[in-house]
């Protein structure tokens, strides 16, 4: 029975979830009987906790595990008869959310143990480097990553094998490499997975990019919200270190790296570059005017290349299998895979890479499922507060740079999230820029002030308070922020305005001229009543009430008063009699 | 004789320093030292540490100031932080908020008078499929409804009473 080996998926999500209570739980009844592993985020999100048993090459997924179904399990194992329910990828669904999926990025992510190095050895890790170091010239390896397409994943999306020759091209005495870990757009997490899940894939990017480009130092710029990463990636370095794949005469070579963690401390603007070397530098992380390019003067003003974690976590793979196995996936310019976090009001949450070119409505309806409330979808955002929205007329758009470009959203770092018509578009414009305006290092007096009147004026609409007058202001304001910040955060702050303006203007007039939310969103805008002849006085709408509104004696109609009610709905939900609703 | 408190201080100060190394890169590892010993940046302390690396307090001030995780008032007991990633957002995180900002008589960012609890907005946990996300005392619940989050804050108010009426 020995060969039975169980996975516990610990990634934060899962841990989240309940995973290591479940793995702690099923540790104190190994008894020999299987090999019990921690594994981090398989992508299936929607299911965690999530445990797979392995026995020979039969592989079966379980989902939702919690202590209950872990004892089930484990009596399973023990008759040799597995429990049938609760089985995640056998279902059609499921079928259909792996077969339009590529995992390249993501290979080891879910299936070995972050914390093994020997695990990552025995998936061919290091290999790549070993090749690099052994038989590839620099030049060589400029060569395949420009050939592999590759471009930077955190959204800008600049040709990799570029920016490293421009790295290797630049004069210093000492040059650094920096990988963008800062992970700030809300709604994304995926390199914060790929961190969890498979830390030496960026080291070993990291490391054939430092020999390649001339860089011996550098920096993993972590976001402080992520401590597992933080402490995943730290046990990483040190193991790499120890086996000569990172640190002093790399693989007994003349080749030395030295690579180090820093913890952001949660300023979103440090995932600009500059930003992010004043961050490393020690001081406030404000950007300054390019050029000069970090590529000639960055780090304590030494040649600095920075790339982002999916980036680095292409490359082993890259230069192990050669180009052809990265851009083998292609559509127009975009080339490769890449990893989104779809997350929303979609049935399948999760982490997810697919090939370049397939469509939105692909990836948010067989990936993803399709709608996991019943209502119907509205619109995707993508690349969170620097993107837009798409609405659900052009889901049919396939995803390259060019393509998500030209509707005004971007590509971004990899967030997805799904909308439904529960979502007020008006409402998710001035999320966004209620977080740029909060995020804003206050640098550049447009994206200082300019979100700021653009943040009063969406709140304003929002509250019924807006004229039409407040539209054309804010396309003014929007233009022009745009247009003189200097960096990623202002340039791309209107994004989210300027495409609910786009696609979704009615909603804006809506609310203007006529003083409605459509999607009932907005609570200035809507009113919440109880239907007297259908209220039979069950007071569940009393005790779910977070302000207390409700009011009433019992198995007598109640009412709510308009004062004090924020609108929240949770009344609304609870009523068994569909007595409630908004107006 | 006994020790004052300034040598407590300077002790303290010193240790920090230890830890982090000295030099204009390390205001931020030592911010976060200070932080994570003190729970937030007490203003005696951090002018210490000034003196002994000969950092002047107003580069310190104007990193901390800078970055949101940096506080310079003491935390409560608890901490929760409400997470307003655009998941959480597009499933209620706000209802959320207002139901605990209601509950303790806070605000974003305020510690309640009895010192048990601290309310906090954060811009993403990372946990969306779990939205919307609450996060106490770095334990993460997920899937929370206005109920369940009362009967948390419920629960814990429970056993600080427990807790208090065994001390006595």
């Amino acid at each position: 029975m020995s060969d039975t080996i169980v996975k516990v998926g610990l990634g934060s999500c899962g841990i989240a979830a309940g995973a290591l209570d479940v793995f702690n739980h099923l540790e104190k009844d190994v008894k020999g009987s299987f090999h019990l592993h921690q594994t981090s985020c398989i992508g299936l999100c929607f299911a965690e906790p999530i445990v797979e048993v392995h026995r020979g090459d039969e592989r079966t997924v379980y989902g939702n595990v919690d202590i209950k179904f872990a004892e089930k399990i484990m009596e399973g194992i023990s008759t040799g008869q597995l429990p049938a329910e609760n089985r995640v990828l056998e279902e059609e669904n499921a079928s259909k959310y792996l077969k339009r999926q590529v995992k390249f990025a993501l290979k080891n992510c879910g299936i070995i143990d972050p914390e093994s190095i020997e695990e990552y050895l025995e998936r061919d890790g290091y290999k790549a480097l070993e090749k690099a170091v052994s038989t590839m010239t620099p030049d060589k390896i400029i060569e395949v990553m420009k050939d592999s397409g590759l471009k930077g994943r955190g959204g800008a999306g600049f040709l990799t094998g570029q920016k490293w020759d421009f790295l290797r091209k630049a004069k210093g005495e000492k040059k650094y490499l920096v990988c963008n870990a800062d992970e700030g757009d809300p709604g994304a997490f995926m390199d914060r997975a790929i961190l969890e899940g498979d830390p030496h894939t960026v080291i070993e990017g990291m490391t054939i990019a430092a020999y390649t480009t001339g860089a011996s130092e550098g920096y993993v710029y972590c976001r402080a919200e992520y401590p597992l990463a933080v402490k995943r990636l730290k046990k990483a370095i040190a193991d790499a270190e120890e086996k000569k794949f990172l640190g002093s005469n790399i693989l007994g070579k003349d080749f030395s790296f030295h690579l180090h963690v820093k913890e952001g401390a949660g300023a979103f603007v440090c995932g600009e570059e500059t930003a992010l070397i004043a961050s490393i530098e020690g001081g406030r992380g404000m950007p300054h005017l390019r050029p000069p390019f970090p590529a000639e003067s960055g780090i304590n003003n030494y040649p600095t290349n920075i790339n982002n974690v999916e980036t680095y976590a292409n490359v082993s793979n890259i230069i192990y299998n050669g180009a052809e196995s990265f851009n083998i996936y292609r559509s127009k310019n975009s080339y490769g895979t890449k990893v989104f976090a779809l997350a929303g009001k979609i049935k399948n949450v999760g982490l997810v890479e697919i090939p370049m070119g397939l469509t939105i409505r692909e990836v948010v309806e067989e990936i993803g499922g399709g709608s996991s409330t019943g209502r119907k979808l509205k619109a995707v955002q993508m690349g969170g507060p620097a993107g837009g929205c798409i609405p659900e007329s052009l889901f049919d758009t396939p995803i390259t740079y060019e393509d998500i470009n030209a509707t005004g959203a971007i590509m971004g770092s990899g967030g997805l999230i799904v909308m439904d018509e529960t979502s007020c578009m008006v409402d998710v414009a001035r999320y966004f820029l209620q977080f740029t305006q909060l995020e804003s290092c206050g640098k550049c007096t447009f994206c200082r002030i300019g979100t700021k009147r653009m943040l009063e004026i969406l709140t304003r609409i929002t509250e019924g308070e807006g004229t039409l007058s407040d539209i054309d202001l804010l396309e003014s304001l929007s233009d022009h922020v745009g247009r003189t910040s200097l960096c990623g955060l202002g340039q791309l702050a209107p994004n989210p305005v300027k495409t609910t303006l786009k696609y979704f203007r009615d909603e804006y007039l809506a609310h203007v001229k006529d003083k409605k939310c459509p999607a009932g969103v907005c609570r200035s805008l809507i009113e919440i009543k109880i239907d007297a002849e259908k209220c039979t006085g069950c007071t569940a709408c009393v005790r779910v009430c977070p302000v207390n509104a409700i009011s009433g004696e019992r198995k007598q109609p109640h009412v709510i008063d308009q004062e004090k009610c924020t609108r929240c709905g949770m009344c609304i939900e609870k009523c068994r009699f569909d007595a409630i609703d908004r107006f | 004789m006994g020790q004052c408190c300034c040598d407590g201080l300077k002790t303290e100060a010193e240790e920090i320093i230890k830890v982090t190394g000295v030099g204009k890169e390390k205001t931020i590892p030592i911010l976060q030292e200070i932080q994570s010993r003190k729970g937030y940046i007490p203003e005696d302390l951090l002018n210490k540490v000034a003196e002994i690396t000969g950092i002047p307090e107003s580069k310190f001030y104007g990193v901390a100031t800078f970055y949101s995780q940096f506080r310079f008032t003491p935390l409560g007991k608890y901490l929760i932080k409400v997470c307003n990633g655009t998941a959480c957002f597009v499933s209620g995180a706000d209802i959320l908020f207002d139901t605990l900002s209601e509950l303790l008589g806070v605000e974003d960012g305020e510690t309640t008078e009895d010192g048990l609890f601290t309310l906090e907005t954060v811009a993403c946990l990372g946990c969306c499929s779990l939205a919307p996300v609450v996060m106490i005392d770095g334990r993460v619940y997920g899937k929370q409804s206005v109920d369940s989050i009362r009967k948390l804050i419920a629960k814990i108010r429970e056993e600080e009473k427990t807790a208090a009426g065994e001390g006595v």
